[in-house]
């Protein structure tokens, strides 16, 4: 029997607040520990949280770019648990109305169930709660840094959707493109930005009914989840062939030996105890804030490469560069505005622009040149004015001076020479001057035409149109 | 005997000239040191740090700084230990805070420093406010300055006692289900539990965060309509708090009830009621209505489940909110093998058996399976008696009851028996369900012994001005305010 695996994801990231959730401690990575703390983060007596009103609007807006519903009424909950590193012992969360609600994720996945190589996941819920501190292990005892203590956490969960571990690597790369993109987390994975918790269960191939749900806690890399599920599937397909029966648990990975283990089963699950937090008021945003956040919708990238493609009908590779690339696209998409062949614009800006903003460390804002003197460039080379060699000094110069390439080309005299007449005593020069080369192009070299090309190019300066010397030459060869 | 004065006596002395802030507070730390030891109210005292203060107060006075712009310059407040004073030690009466001292001030001191209060004192309590006697202190009772045999009631006991005993001119405690009212009852001062909302929590150790309330005791009606309004306003801090406009009490002062109704309610008129306290309560309601207010019977019908609800929630907010007390970022540790251990030895030898009884109900309230039948039923029938509250205020301003079935009762008449200590709460705890705003002041005494009588009035939710102005006029029409403790 085949046997098939359902995934889903709870996707904790970091919101990108200057303060905490609760109070007014900066929300920054990487100081000393317990410098960023206060009476309200350590969980003091008598101190009362402060929603964060910045973390209240990413987290909607994360809900618009899920395309999720969003609820008019949310309250938060403690979700009751001991942990040193839980400075209340209890977390503050978005229990049973949370923010948002019933969204989807689109991303180029093709396999099981995707239509044109596009798969999609349901989202149950994206809500926010806040992170606990860091424990840290010594010889004889422990410590606690409270620094990420109350920082803004959005909980992002998914419907059980996702079928093996490249659909679900596939899915948290698109998950967090979206989130970058949008502003909502950096998702730094070397900060610990995102962390994901793992539910799997096995079936038989076309069955409808779940098997035991068992959850994988706390990776924290891509690569973790993958592996982790690349281990877990077979691990339980091959339990059920063996005719054993799974029970529903909580394992944990081992990044080092690279498999998941017991944690707990479903008899020692923690009873949270949740309540409503008597010290927050409901959440009902109003029209005019939920007008705000969708202010502050961006176009995600999958929706900016088919623009791109469409738009511009620029083949995939060049819109994924813009996709990717916002300031490079920006500008491309201002030189490209309106003109014929976009492509020939998109090719000059990914490999000449790309290519000098790496060489000279600049910024494209920081650039000499503007959109319209790409333009322009593209435009000389197209209407046969100056070759497409001649273009790449004109890009040259206009990299270094600024100078728009029209008056460059005017300074330089490397206006392309397209005069029949001029070009037939070159031609007739260079047949003359290589004889052998014209004996071997009509003995049937045909790679002699490029040589004498080239040499007619270089006793123009570059200038001659090539085209015309090209056909030029094999008419004069062929007489 | 400069500490026997009221507020408003005590700074018309001190803007006169009569006598400085330094003079107030070294009378109230002279009256401490020669009855304390009876009464028991203060666990502690910061005497060079409340003199400081008195000095700065005195200093603002020289330069011209008056009670207009700083109602309390100079008075010296005391306040119950579960209100954080930065450096000052924060116990709540509880083994498990050790030697924790506050890092940060509770947003209503910094309105008593603005107002120019002298802040001293942390007074007893019942360990968390969990208690009627402050026999659920875990350091030692206080006793009542009427008679010493006597609890001062709970839990803020040591705030009552501290203002019957004359050893500050308020205090400052809190009340989840009559912690103010009841011991201000029992040891005859006034004591208001302002409308939920109307004073920030920030500061104020969470006991039960949807019934806590911090408010005044004070010697009469008038300090406490002062000390309300000082205390009173919205805070960005605490998202409770509500930003409504905060009157002048006092000017809301009026001898005549005339226009005002107010209702009795049929369920609060019980059995078990002390015939001392029954005969006091009418007669207090007969004056009020010789004053002009038109007296009316309402209905509160679900009054006789709010013991049971206050019960259920109450301990299940406390459970999540005593969670922090585990021994690992502050207050007592005992050590143990793991954190668990450590955290299970912290709280087992840290909490008394009070706090652990309602942590106990209160996780067992919370826990899968038991939720909907306890909390969420418990939340409904809430919602039920406060919409009881806010129907009979529609035909009423404000409703008259006892604040107390009994006075004082003997130290440890009833610390054997949970559920007879919970009884004492039973005219105050609606008005926390309700969170509307209640009061209590003295409306008499019994014979032998002497001992205080507390009348309760209830309000609207934000509806204090009438509260004072009901209280004011009757208090100002009867000799009970007046009468000092022995010990005074």
């Amino acid at each position: 029997m085949e046997y098939e695996a359902v995934i889903g994801l709870e996707t904790h990231v970091q919101l990108k607040t200057h303060s905490k959730m609760w109070c007014g401690c900066a929300n920054i990575f990487g100081s000393d520990p317990n410098t960023n703390v206060c009476p309200v983060c350590l969980g003091m007596p008598g101190v009362l949280p402060v929603a964060n009103a910045e973390a209240l609007k990413l987290t909607v807006l994360t809900g618009y770019l899920l395309n999720c519903e969003i609820p008019p009424f949310a309250k938060f909950d403690r979700k009751n648990y001991f942990y040193p590193d839980s400075a209340k012992n209890y977390q503050v969360t978005q229990y049973d109305r949370p923010s948002t609600a019933k969204g989807w994720v689109e991303f180029e996945f093709d396999g099981p169930g995707s239509v044109d190589g596009m798969s999609r996941v349901r989202i149950t819920r994206a809500h926010l709660e806040e992170d606990v501190g860091k424990s840290t292990h010594f010889d004889r005892h422990s410590g606690v840094d409270f620094n990420r203590a109350g920082v803004p956490l959005l909980e992002i969960v998914s419907e059980p959707d996702l079928n093996g571990p490249e659909m679900t690597y596939a899915y948290l790369k698109a998950l967090t493109d979206i989130l970058r993109r949008g502003g909502i987390s950096d998702c730094d994975l070397e900060k610990g930005m995102l962390r994901c918790d793992v539910n799997v269960s096995v079936r038989p191939k076309g069955a409808t009914q779940l098997g035991s749900k068992i959850e994988i806690k706390n990776m924290n890399t891509f690569s973790g989840v993958r592996r982790a599920l690349e281990y877990e599937i077979p691990r339980q397909i091959e339990a059920v062939r063996r005719g054993e029966s799974l029970r529903q648990e909580t394992r944990r990975w081992d990044e080092v030996a690279g498999i998941t283990e017991t944690m707990r089963s479903k008899e020692d699950a923690h009873d949270y105890r949740y309540l409503p937090e008597p010290d927050l008021m409901p959440f009902v945003p109003t029209e005019p804030w939920l007008e705000e956040v969708r202010g502050r919708l961006v176009e995600l990238p999958l929706a900016r490469k088919r623009r791109f493609m469409g738009e511009y009908l620029l083949p995939s590779g060049d819109a994924e560069v813009f996709r990717d690339h916002l300031e490079l696209g920006a500008f491309f998409e201002r030189a490209a505005a309106g003109y014929k062949n976009p492509k020939a614009i998109a090719n000059l800006v990914i490999n000449n622009l790309q290519a000098h903003l790496v060489e000279s460390g600049f910024s494209v804002t920081e650039l000499k040149m503007t959109p319209a003197a790409v333009r322009e460039l593209v435009e000389l080379v197209e209407s046969g004015k100056i070759s497409s060699k001649i273009a790449q000094e004109v890009f040259r110069e206009m990299a270094t001076s600024g100078e728009p390439p029209a008056a460059i080309i005017d300074r330089k005299g490397w206006l392309q020479v397209s005069d029949i007449s001029a070009i037939e005593a070159l031609c007739q020069a260079a047949i003359e001057a290589n004889s052998s080369s014209s004996a071997d192009f009509r003995a049937g070299k045909v790679a002699a035409l490029n040589f004498l090309k080239g040499q007619v190019m270089k006793v123009s300066k570059g200038k001659a149109n090539p085209s015309l010397v090209g056909e030029i030459l094999e008419r004069k060869l062929r007489e | 005997m400069l500490h026997r004065l009221t507020i408003s006596e005590l700074t018309a002395r001190i803007m006169r000239g009569d006598c400085s802030a330094r003079e107030a507070t070294q009378a109230c730390l002279d009256q401490i040191k020669r009855v304390d030891e009876g009464v028991k109210a203060f666990l502690s005292y910061d005497a060079t740090d409340a003199l400081n203060q008195a000095d700065a107060a005195d200093r603002l006075l020289a330069s011209g700084v008056s009670s207009q712009e700083k109602p309390l310059l100079g008075v010296p407040v005391a306040l119950k230990d579960v209100i954080a004073h930065k450096g000052q030690p924060l116990n709540c009466a509880s083994k498990i805070l050790g030697n924790f001292i506050s890092p940060y001030d509770a947003t209503v001191v910094n309105r008593l420093k603005d107002a120019g209060a002298v802040v001293f004192g942390r007074l007893n309590m019942d360990e968390f406010a969990m208690g009627s006697s402050t026999e659920n202190s875990a350091f030692f009772t206080t006793l009542n300055p009427w008679d010493p045999t006597r609890i001062s009631g709970g839990s803020s006991g040591g705030c009552a006692a501290a203002v019957a005993a004359h050893e500050a001119f308020a205090t400052v405690g809190s009340d989840t289900g009559g912690s103010i009212r009841q011991p201000a009852a029992l040891c005859g001062c006034v004591g208001v539990k302002p409308t939920y909302g109307r004073v920030s929590r920030y500061g104020l150790t969470a006991f039960a965060s949807s019934l806590d309330q911090i408010g005044p005791f004070t010697k009469d009606v008038s300090d406490a309509a002062l000390m309300t309004r000082v205390l009173s306003g919205y805070d960005p801090r605490d998202s409770t708090s509500m930003n409504e406009p905060v009157p002048n009490y006092q000017a809301g002062f009026n001898h005549d009830l005339r226009g005002l109704r107010i209702g009795l309610p049929r369920e609060y008129m019980i059995g078990g009621l002390d015939p001392q306290v029954d005969a006091a309560v009418r007669k207090a309601v007969a004056q009020i209505q010789s004053l002009g207010a038109e007296i009316v019977e309402v209905s509160l019908p679900h009054t006789e489940y709010a013991a049971a609800t206050y019960y259920i929630i109450a301990p299940a907010e406390a459970s999540a909110n005593l969670a922090r007390f585990d021994g690992i970022r502050y207050g007592a540790r005992v050590e143990g093998a793991d954190p668990f251990e450590l955290n299970s030895r912290t709280r087992g030898q840290g909490f008394g058996d009070e706090v652990k009884r309602r942590i106990i109900l209160g996780t067992y309230v919370l826990s899968s399976g038991y939720y909907d039948a306890y909390y969420i039923r418990a939340q409904k029938v809430r919602t039920l008696i406060r919409n009881d509250f806010l129907k009979a205020y529609e035909t009423v301003d404000a409703i008259l009851t006892p604040t107390t079935p009994t006075p004082a009762f003997k130290v440890g008449a009833k610390s054997d028996d949970p559920l007879q200590m919970y009884l004492c709460d039973v005219f105050t705890i609606s008005c926390n369900l309700a969170g509307i705003c209640g009061l209590s002041l003295p409306c008499g005494f019994t014979g032998t012994p002497k001992l205080p009588i507390g009348l309760q009035i209830l309000g609207k939710p934000f509806g204090e001005l009438t509260l004072f102005r009901i209280a004011q006029a009757y208090e100002q029409s009867t000799p009970w305010h007046r009468e000092l403790s022995p010990v005074a």
